[in-house]
């Protein structure tokens, strides 16, 4: 049982899951992006610029949840130092930071057609940011602290103070008076978005998933790899 | 039984835990009111010290039949469909600007009731849908 945990069994099944992804995703792609930019109607009030969304919304979304995966993974690090989630982690922290940023320049992006200003220090904006800080940090710790234990310490401790973060980001724009539109899509309730944009919407979400877990493996793999070829930092 | 060193490491983590959610969370409600992106109608109404030399927002629903445009500026009423504040503008105004939807104004108050804004952002609502169904519902609803 505890064989199959063993990092080589590990690196098998690695090289086995990119090679699925890469197989499916250019395909996915393609169909996802153009249900989202082609077929799905224009918004009634926004004209085509609503089809921003479709990136943004699935990166925030991935950002948030990368970020919560980190943490909860963190949180049992700190208590049972176990090295393979260490190294899951900090694969996922990379990606995590990407999307968060693409989330915000879209954001930017979107929010000059329709609010009439690339930025504004509200509520989700500000917390949004914050979070990406936290990733920032998250990954340079693991970049500067040259000892190890330290640096899981230190990052891990790092991303436990950005879970607080999270559920701030999720409910400030129900908790304060944003200039961000609350959510459309609801957990429990009916969302306020249209399924002619929904499907899409949660295809793009599908699709930048597998891209996300794509840029995982191989980042998980190369600090495998590392570990295998004697701690070697760089390439 | 879980070994001693991992006890101490839990209950550390949580204690860690439990002083920085205690500390944003008094951080967030030290800032309370500067978290707010802009006031309401209302919280104007209501508050007492009001500086008229100092930018603030106002937020809230462009009020039906209200708006009018000429040559010079533009006027219209932002209400909380309690309290209004009537809007004078002189510039461009975002596409989504539109009587009925949602308005941030920045600029300064004259008095309580006048404000004079030097920026105007459209703040939109969280409903999307194709244009033939929009046209279906206010069919609709005539």
């Amino acid at each position: 049982m505890f064989n199959f945990f063993h990092n080589s069994n590990i690196f098998i099944w690695i090289e086995k899951l990119i090679n699925f992804i890469n197989s499916i995703f250019f395909v996915l792609l393609l169909v996802a992006l153009s249900f989202a930019l082609i077929f799905s109607p224009p918004d009634y009030l926004q004209g085509d610029s609503v089809r921003i969304m479709y990136v943004h919304v699935p990166a925030a979304w991935i950002g948030l949840a990368s970020f919560t995966v980190i943490a909860f993974l963190s949180i049992i690090n700190f208590i049972f130092k176990i090295k393979n989630l260490t190294l899951i982690a900090k694969s996922i922290a990379p990606i995590g930071l990407l999307f968060t940023c693409v989330a915000i320049v879209t954001g930017s992006i979107w929010g000059q057609p329709t609010w009439g200003t690339f930025w504004a220090w509200d509520a989700r904006i500000t917390s949004m940011v914050i979070l990406a800080i936290f990733y920032l940090f998250f990954i340079l710790t693991h970049k500067y602290l040259l000892e190890e234990s330290k640096a899981n310490n230190v990052s891990s401790l790092i991303a436990i103070v950005g879970l607080i973060n999270i559920p701030i980001v999720k409910y400030s724009v129900e908790w304060w008076a944003t200039l961000h539109q609350p959510a459309s899509i609801k957990i429990s309730g009916t969302s306020s978005i249209h399924s002619s944009m929904l499907m899409p919407l949660l295809l793009m979400f599908f699709v930048l998933i597998l891209y996300c877990a794509l840029i995982f493996l191989m980042k998980y793999k190369t600090e495998i790899i590392r570990i295998k070829k004697k701690n070697l930092k760089r390439i | 039984m879980l070994p001693k060193k991992v006890k101490k490491r839990a209950s550390l983590l949580a204690i860690f835990l439990l002083a920085s959610v205690l500390g944003v969370f008094l951080i967030l409600n030290t800032l309370n009111k500067n978290i707010l992106y802009f006031n309401s109608p209302t919280d104007i109404k209501i508050s007492q010290d009001i500086n008229y030399n100092k930018k603030i927002r106002i937020g809230g629903m462009v009020k039906k039949n209200t708006l009018e445009i000429n040559n010079e500026e533009i006027k219209f009423i932002i209400t909380d469909f309690k309290n209004e504040i009537s809007v004078s503008f002189k510039g461009t105004i975002p596409n989504l600007f539109a009587e009925g939807k949602g308005v941030v104004a920045e600029g300064m108050l004259k008095d309580k009731r006048f404000f004079e804004a030097d920026r105007i952002l459209a703040k939109h609502d969280e409903n999307y849908m194709p244009p033939e169904l929009k046209n279906i519902l206010s069919d609709n609803a005539k």
